[in-house]
């Protein structure tokens, strides 16, 4: 036991006091931030490019006004102006396309094109068809000579979006939302995959390394075989948590001081703009807080979102997520390991890790899917059987899922793993001593069966 | 008394035999040769000595009584193909697989401390094995392999990579080591070497022990009718009768003649006709080398 903890140490020290090891460990985080961040900040960037878009409205003036400004959208309504002589000249002109409604409109809803030389962006040509389409309808009701239209339209008009709130089995019902636990699966499936792919091969060509430089002879005078191999995988799992750990502190960090700043700062900017519009505008009595929602609701909707990600249960979540972590990283890093032993270098690799590889990358792909529809019974298996569990079902339980899968899932992932290690150990025993032969799975499949 | 035997070993890969029913006899504190050509089986017993495999049958004695697990914390194992982690520190190295072998990180560092004074390596400590010379890598992987003091000490190849200086400095801390009581098994393709250190010799070739033994009783058994003389001044011997002159040297106002003599003559006759030539300087049976044993016997095997 000793000596393991002995091997165990190195095997984590060498590794821990890697430069790209800390470079990575603080690295990742901002990497992971920039990733959510950056996308965002070009989004908003993209929405302050202004458009102005030329309104020519053949022989007919229905839309006139009917089509508002937007922060980035201003149409401008254009008379007696051929479109054709337009269509050559609109850029000149500072326009970005021709938004052409022919007379034929109320009849042929085709009939509206947008001309432009670029491919306008989805969110605009939205806006442009609710407008108009609402419009058309206006139109047609009022082709039915309703009286006081305009107050029934104004009745009948609301917005609508869904609230999700998920009851548990003790009754209590918490705020939810399917886009925290979209993105949570998204992580959580994710990073278990690097991990594991990452340390598992870690494992493997620290065999490698030990093998080629035969290292491992002088190791397995002292040691058993086993020995070296259980030290070096649970050195760099210990790598693995260790990393992960600090990962957990530094989003809690990141998020505890976004939450306490950039939150605080934005409140009182907003207040301080909506204060002295308010007073302009004293009709409108108005509690602060719904101003704040008025003048934000980006904002409110944001706190809504951080209220909904802490119902989250995140003590299983990270619970299971360590458990996977570990049960998945044995049976894989075993395998590397047992790979690593039976070649001669790294690119000898190649032959063996497909068939490792194909279980990890399906588990990912239907992780994916998985978010879309966490009950799908191909999601399901895939969360149960142990290549595929770490993976899928880390990605499962953001949503929800019932306690006897989970067990299944995890008693399962015991049985297997224990399994793995112990066929691995086999390999690794013999494999570790044998130079320059070329290794077959056939070769392999003997070796587990050899008793010395 | 022996200090490690091994009887009857017999290793197979499949239906190849590695080792077929080996048996040697280490005396204590003794350097014991294992001789054999590539590929003879002599790394496979080497790795069931240290436990690394196991025989198929065969029994393994150390000190008298069978040989277990924790026997390999009295035995050092310098393999042949040296094994070092090169981006690791040597002193970090060194102090890891002391610790592996049972000692503690304080006694561990106290005996390192010793070795690297006296093997001239105290400035190697905080380098990276990658930039050290093959030869210096060399001496610190037998520093750590001496380290625990063990009473079996197996070392493969231990010269390969030397310069002659460092040759004999490793040679006279191996001869120091059985001084101080260690039981040594020496495999080594140098014949020189053998000659030199060895005491006893097992010469295993196509997974059979053909030939073992006192190193001296070997070289006189091979010895055949040949002698060397040596004179002072210039004088020839004439090839008469049975006396066939092999080989004439005259050096420094010495002669000094190889020849082969009949059977049926003994020393005493051969030399009271010597001294009738002139005046003899040294008399000897000329001893075929070690090396000519070696590929003697391998040859009239094969």
């Amino acid at each position: 036991m000793n000596k393991i903890s002995t091997i165990i140490n190195r095997e984590y020290l060498t590794r821990v006091s890697k430069k790209s090891f800390i470079i990575m460990t603080i690295l990742a985080p901002i990497l992971m931030a920039a990733l959510i961040v950056v996308p965002t900040i070009l989004m908003s960037s993209q929405e302050m490019d202004y458009k102005k878009i030329a309104v020519i409205e053949e022989n007919t003036d229905l839309f006139r006004g009917s089509l508002k400004n937007t922060k980035t959208l201003e149409f401008v309504y254009l008379d007696d102006v051929n479109v054709n002589d337009l269509k050559k000249t609109f850029e000149e002109a500072g326009y970005y396309g021709i938004l052409y409604i022919s007379s034929e409109l109320v009849n042929t809803p085709n009939a509206i094109q947008l001309i432009s030389k670029k491919q306008p962006p989805i969110a605009d040509l939205q806006y442009m068809e609710n407008s108009l389409e609402k419009e058309i309808e206006k139109q047609k009701l009022m082709a039915y000579n309703i009286e006081n239209l305009d107050e029934i339209m104004k009745n009948v008009e609301s917005n609508v979006s869904i609230q999700t709130q998920k009851i548990d089995d003790s009754g209590q019902i918490k705020d939810t939302s399917t886009g925290i636990a979209m993105a949570l699966a998204y992580i959580g499936g994710f990073l278990m995959y690097m991990l594991v792919f990452m340390f598992g091969s870690q494992v493997m060509r620290g065999v490698i390394e030990e093998k080629t430089s035969r290292v491992v002879e002088v190791i397995v005078s002292s040691v058993k075989p086993v020995q070296l191999m259980m030290g070096k995988i649970i050195g760099i799992a210990l790598v693995g948590l260790t990393q992960f750990l600090i990962w957990i502190l530094l989003t809690v960090a990141i998020v505890g001081v976004v939450k306490s700043t950039v939150f605080k700062d934005r409140k009182i900017t907003e207040i301080a703009q909506t204060v002295p519009q308010n007073l302009m505008d004293e009709d409108q009595p108005a509690t602060a807080q719904q101003q704040i929602e008025q003048a934000n609701p980006q904002l409110s909707e944001f706190s809504r979102m951080f209220e909904s990600a802490m119902n989250q249960p995140w003590g299983l979540i990270i619970f299971s997520f360590i458990f996977y972590f570990i049960t998945g990283y044995l049976l894989y890093a075993s395998v590397f390991a047992a790979i690593g032993s039976a070649v001669d270098n790294e690119t000898e690799t190649q032959q063996f890790m497909l068939p490792v590889t194909i279980p990890i990358i399906l588990a990912l792909m239907v992780a994916m899917g998985t978010m879309q529809n966490p009950e799908s019974s191909l999601s399901f298996w895939c969360s149960i059987i142990p290549l595929t569990s770490p993976i899928v079902m880390i990605a499962r339980i953001p949503f929800g899922v019932p306690a006897w899968q989970i067990i299944l899932s995890m008693a399962l992932m015991v049985v297997t793993f224990i399994a793995f290690v112990w066929m691995a150990a086999k390999i690794y025993r013999t494999g570790i001593l044998m130079y320059g032969k070329k290794t077959s799975w056939k070769e392999m499949w003997k070796w587990l069966r050899y008793s010395g | 008394m022996a200090l490690f035997e091994a009887r009857n070993v017999t290793k197979q890969f499949g239906s190849l035999y590695a080792l077929n029913n080996v048996s040697i006899s280490v005396p204590e504190q003794s350097i014991f040769g294992l001789l054999g050509p590539n590929g003879a089986g002599k790394t496979t017993l080497i790795r069931i000595i240290n436990q690394i495999t196991g025989p198929d049958s065969g029994e393994l004695f150390l000190n008298g009584r069978k040989l277990m697990p924790e026997d390999v914390m009295s035995i050092g194992y310098l393999p042949e193909e040296r094994g070092l982690y090169k981006k690791m520190k040597v002193g970090e190295q060194a102090l890891y697989f002391a610790q592996l072998k049972g000692l503690s990180k304080a006694e561990a560092m106290r005996r390192l401390k010793y070795w690297f004074r006296k093997l001239d390596m105290i400035d190697w400590w905080g380098k990276k094995v990658e930039e050290l010379s093959k030869g210096m890598q060399q001496k610190v992987q037998f520093v750590t392999t001496i380290l625990h003091e063990p009473k079996l000490l197996i070392l493969d190849e231990p010269f390969s990579g030397f310069d002659p200086v460092n040759t004999n400095v490793i040679k006279n801390e191996i001869l120091f080591l059985r001084e101080k009581g260690a039981t040594v098994i020496l495999s080594t393709h140098n014949m020189g070497s053998v000659e030199e250190l060895c005491d006893n010799i097992a010469l295993i070739n196509k997974a059979k022990t053909i030939l073992e033994g006192r190193v001296d009783d070997i070289r006189m058994q091979w010895a055949g009718d040949e002698y060397e003389i040596v004179f002072d001044g210039d004088v020839t011997i004439n090839g008469n009768g049975d006396i066939n002159v092999l080989d004439r040297q005259f050096e420094n106002n010495r002669s000094t003649i190889r020849f082969k003599a009949g059977h049926e003559r003994n020393t005493n006759q051969i030399l009271s006709e010597a001294v009738r030539c002139g005046n003899v300087i040294s008399f000897n049976p000329a001893l075929p080398s070690m090396n000519d044993i070696f590929i003697r016997v391998v040859e009239t095997r094969n």
